[in-house]
């Protein structure tokens, strides 16, 4: 024998499953006439005794409002069906599929009146293009000759130039054995086997110098200061560093490696994901 | 010529030029717009110049606010209603083409068209769409639908659920549409 408490429970099941079951109907064009609406009205008349808190009247109120859209489809479905523009829709899909496109068109032309229409410039257009003609500076006033800004010339130092990063402080080929050096001091100091993890040696506290570092490494490889080892399996990268820089060119053909440094791998490099 | 007579020829005069010429961006005539233009009596300036239009192949073409043709208009669902001029008989495939429709872009609108009326006026768009992808192009189907959809032939609601649109009561007989497929 149920409780009331699980009759009540069993009842707000039943009812809710009754409006997700018309409200389905409702929103994706079903058939209305799978709701049978007796059996509906039965379960509602079934447990309408049990109510008694608001929220239960509620779901009883809600049921019924959802049941009579359902009976609102329902008899639009059946005018729709009395009316002489009924037909079967799967008929009409099976026709559809089946007619090739010159019999389609044959039929439409024979039931398409097209408009008649002339297309010209119209009162309200000609009122619009006078107002903007009226409103339109002369050409003479949009396109004036732009005249420069005189600036007098003056003197600058080298170090203004280096400050404004015009000119470097070093040329480049000092900048590029003081970078070999720092390889070979980091190699000492952080590497292992006389190499260097890529990121370890080109990553810094700032983006754009891990950048300007990566490209330094790029002509230390290049210049045979360094050499680049790639372990395809593992997806490291490590930097070899050379005792005297070697001329590579003659001796085998020289290959590319392009290695991304973006800002996403700076960050997880940063954040020591990238080890 | 009898007062009378030169009264109307006048009226006429004015009412083909009302809906000869687009005047808004859609074309034909509100019939507000008629009645201010030409008077109560502009109905019966319409069936004058409806006679005239018969000899040339066209028609004068009213479309409710509602969806079905009403049989008795009042003067206020006449004021309401758009009135166009339309082609009386019909076209040749032939000419279809020489007044811009493709073949195939005429064939994909009349499917649509069917297919919306056999499912009570609505439709999804993506059924409509599996419908045409069986005898056009996929990247063609969606930009056929939208230009359907801009001529006025279909309208879209927000959960892209197709409708027919203004044109399509304005231009195709869709009783006579569905019961020639049917026959074919």
């Amino acid at each position: 024998m149920q409780s009331k408490r699980e009759r009540s429970k069993l009842g707000r099941e039943k009812l809710q499953r009754i409006i997700e079951m018309c409200r389905s109907v409702e929103g994706r064009s079903l058939d209305p006439f799978l709701v049978d609406v007796d059996n509906v009205i039965h379960t509602v008349k079934e447990y309408f005794p049990e109510w008694e808190i608001p929220e239960d009247l509620n779901l009883d109120a809600e049921t019924i409002h959802s049941l009579a859209s359902v009976i609102k489809l329902q008899s639009e479905w059946i005018k729709h069906r009395s009316t002489s523009l009924y037909t079967d829709p799967f008929l009409l899909e099976e026709k559809l599929r089946h007619l090739s496109k010159e019999d389609m068109i044959e039929v439409f032309t024979k039931t398409w009146h097209p408009i008649i229409e002339m297309e010209q410039i119209s009162i309200y257009s000609l009122t619009e293009a006078l107002r903007y003609w009226a409103s339109l500076l002369p050409l003479k006033e949009r396109w004036k000759e732009i005249t420069p800004a005189e600036v007098e010339a003056g003197f600058t130092t080298r170090e203004e130039l280096i400050r404004q990063r015009i000119l470097r402080d070093k040329a480049f080929s000092e900048e590029l054995e003081s970078f070999w050096q720092e390889l070979k001091q980091q190699v000492e100091a952080k590497g292992k086997d006389e190499k260097i993890r890529y990121w370890d040696f080109i990553g810094v506290e700032t983006y754009e110098d891990t950048v300007q570092r990566a490209f330094m490494t790029s002509f230390l490889v290049t210049y045979g200061y360094a050499t680049l080892e790639i372990i395809p399996l593992e997806e490291e990268i490590f930097i070899r560093c050379y005792e005297k820089p070697i001329t590579k060119a003659g001796k085998k053909q020289l290959v590319s490696i392009p290695i991304s440094v973006s800002a996403d791998d700076w960050l997880k490099w940063k954040r020591g994901e990238l080890e | 010529m009898s007062k009378r007579k030169g009264y109307y020829a006048g009226k006429v005069k004015r009412a083909i030029h009302m809906l000869f010429y687009q005047r808004h961006k859609k074309p034909g005539v509100k019939g507000w717009e008629l009645r201010k233009a030409l008077g109560s009596d502009y109905p019966k300036v319409l069936k004058i110049l409806e006679d005239y239009l018969k000899t040339l192949d066209l028609q004068i073409k009213t479309v409710f606010e509602e969806e079905k043709p009403v049989e008795k208009p009042t003067s206020e669902e006449l004021d309401k209603a758009r009135f166009f001029v339309t082609l009386r008989g019909e076209l040749t495939p032939k000419e279809a083409k020489m007044i811009g429709w493709r073949i195939d872009d005429l064939a994909g609108l009349a499917i649509a068209i069917a297919y919306i009326i056999s499912k009570k006026g609505k439709a999804r768009r993506k059924e409509i769409e599996e419908q045409l992808s069986e005898k056009l192009p996929g990247w063609k189907v969606g930009l056929n639908i939208d230009r359907y959809i801009r001529y006025g032939y279909l309208t879209q609601d927000e959960y892209e659920q197709l409708y027919l649109d203004w044109r399509t009561r304005a231009e195709v007989d869709q009783k006579a549409l569905i019961d020639l497929l049917l026959t074919k």
